[in-house]
């Protein structure tokens, strides 16, 4: 065991999926109340960390320990939010509808509902069907409801795809607050100047873990400045690897 | 089970289905449509009456494992089965409530076509036209059920419309409708003994020629098939895949 007051511990974890291997021999720590984010190329294995995480993943070997809890315990239900990469709603309900329907599931007091509508600032469309949203709005739908009961731990895929500036710098900063106010939050990324809102870093190739620090860390190791250019020099080089 | 969570599941889904105007008037106009044709090239009359009553229950069965199976199929491709997954929600509620909420959608769509063809197309039967419009609910129950259960086999919505055949077809064939059963190659009939549609089809034929049927029987065994279809949608769903 890695780390006893850790809000989440992966321990040695592997994925196999067919012929391929998603996942191989990841291990990590997330502190509570920190704000982590997860990088790393399309393919190296962050939604499958993601989604042992959550517990809907089946896992080769390994284990996964959320809140002193295997992930995916039935105590752990109502304490993890999870965003999925597509925005999870139904298309065919209201807004209110959809988070109205999130909130009996977990058992959410109904005033939950206006505040996380609140929260990712969707009020003027609160009544519209799913299905008429943009893009951005349907995926900040998908956002309101894994915010639904104030969990303790927060897993979000790839949640400010598709958003204008705007809306990505309220969104973090949102995140931000969470993760100052006590939640555990996970968050994967493509956009590298994200890194920068991050306490630490987790960043993936290829199934394996190549970098964990913060950004001022592998800074440090990488002798780059620029968040992209830490990232791509990571990715070309690994840890250590000369410039 | 949690009586809350299934009964919220299946409000949900009967709030998606108020949404959809179109299907609502697919759901009931289709099988009414088809039974006024089936009305018209029989020209009414003898035959309209013996075809008729187990059309009651087939049409409603079919259009019913579709609509089941798409839905249940859109619940696993847009990712919403996946959160639902992470929350506190037993799979029987979820698939429970479903069930209901496409159960209520059946009841409602045969007691429409089933008053229509009764009243409107004068089918007439020897036995009670209640007993007429149980099993013809059944049958249609029964097209939930296999839809939910069929809904697992089926990755994509393109597979699940192609169960249809494949699940539905083979017991069109074997239900008696066609040949009577006894008539059938012993294998075909030791085959269609197994097969749920066979039963709603015993019953409905019996209803159809004696004034006092017994259906009872048959009954039990749709509502078993039923029960037994249930607990395989949810078995069949996983909390964690692949």
């Amino acid at each position: 065991m890695m780390n006893q007051s850790a809000a989440v511990v992966v321990d040695r974890l592997t994925v196999v999926r067919g012929t391929t291997t998603a996942l191989r021999e990841v291990s990590l720590a997330l502190e509570p109340a920190t704000l982590t984010g997860l990088l790393g190329p399309s393919g190296a294995g962050k939604t499958t960390l993601m989604r042992a995480i959550v517990g809907v993943q089946r896992l080769t070997s390994g284990t996964v320990t959320v809140l002193a809890h295997p992930a995916g315990a039935p105590v752990l239900r109502d304490r993890v939010g999870y965003v999925t990469q597509d925005p999870s709603a139904y298309a065919d309900l209201t807004v209110r509808q959809n988070l109205r329907y999130f909130a009996r599931v977990l058992g959410a007091p109904a005033a939950d509902v206006d505040r996380v509508i609140g929260q990712v600032e969707l009020d003027g469309q609160a009544d519209q069907v799913v299905q008429t949203l943009s893009g951005g709005e349907r995926s900040r739908v998908s956002l309101a409801a894994a915010l639904l009961g104030d969990p303790q731990l927060l897993v979000l895929d790839e949640p400010t795809v598709g958003l204008d500036p705007v809306l990505r710098r309220d969104l973090w900063a949102l995140f931000r607050s969470l993760a100052d106010t006590g939640a555990t939050l996970l968050v994967s990324s493509h956009v590298m100047d994200e890194a920068t809102r991050c306490d630490r870093l987790l960043l993936l190739r290829g199934g394996g873990l190549l970098a964990d620090g913060t950004l001022a860390e592998l800074q440090a190791q990488t002798g780059q400045s620029d968040p992209e250019q830490v990232f791509l020099h990571l990715i070309d080089h690994g840890i250590g690897g000369a410039a | 089970m949690n009586p809350r969570l299934l009964l919220a599941t299946a409000g949900r889904v009967l709030a998606q289905l108020r949404h959809d105007h179109r299907t609502i008037g697919l759901l009931v106009g289709v099988p009414t449509l088809l039974m006024t044709l089936l009305w018209w090239i029989y020209d009414g009359g003898g035959v309209f009456d013996q075809a008729g009553p187990p059309l009651l229950g087939i049409f409603p069965m079919v259009i019913m494992f579709l609509i089941t199976s798409v839905t249940m199929l859109r619940e696993r491709t847009t990712g919403t089965l996946e959160r639902l997954m992470t929350m506190p929600i037993r799979r029987a509620d979820l698939v429970l409530g479903y069930a209901v909420a496409l159960g209520f959608a059946a009841l409602l769509q045969t007691a429409v076509v089933a008053t229509f063809s009764i009243w409107a197309l004068d089918l007439q039967v020897a036995g009670p036209e209640w007993m007429l419009l149980l099993i013809s609910v059944l049958s249609a129950v029964l097209g939930v059920t296999m839809g939910l259960a069929a809904s697992s086999l089926a990755r994509t919505e393109f597979q699940a419309v192609q169960f249809m055949p494949a699940l539905l077809f083979p017991q069109f064939l074997l239900c008696g409708l066609l040949v009577p059963r006894d008539q059938m190659p012993a294998a075909a009939e030791a085959i269609s003994d197994v097969l749920p549609l066979s039963y709603a089809v015993d019953a409905v034929k019996e209803v159809a020629v004696a004034p006092d049927p017994t259906i009872w029987p048959e009954v039990l065994v749709i509502g078993a098939f039923i029960i037994g279809l249930l607990a395989l949608g949810i078995l069949s769903l996983r909390r964690r895949s692949a």
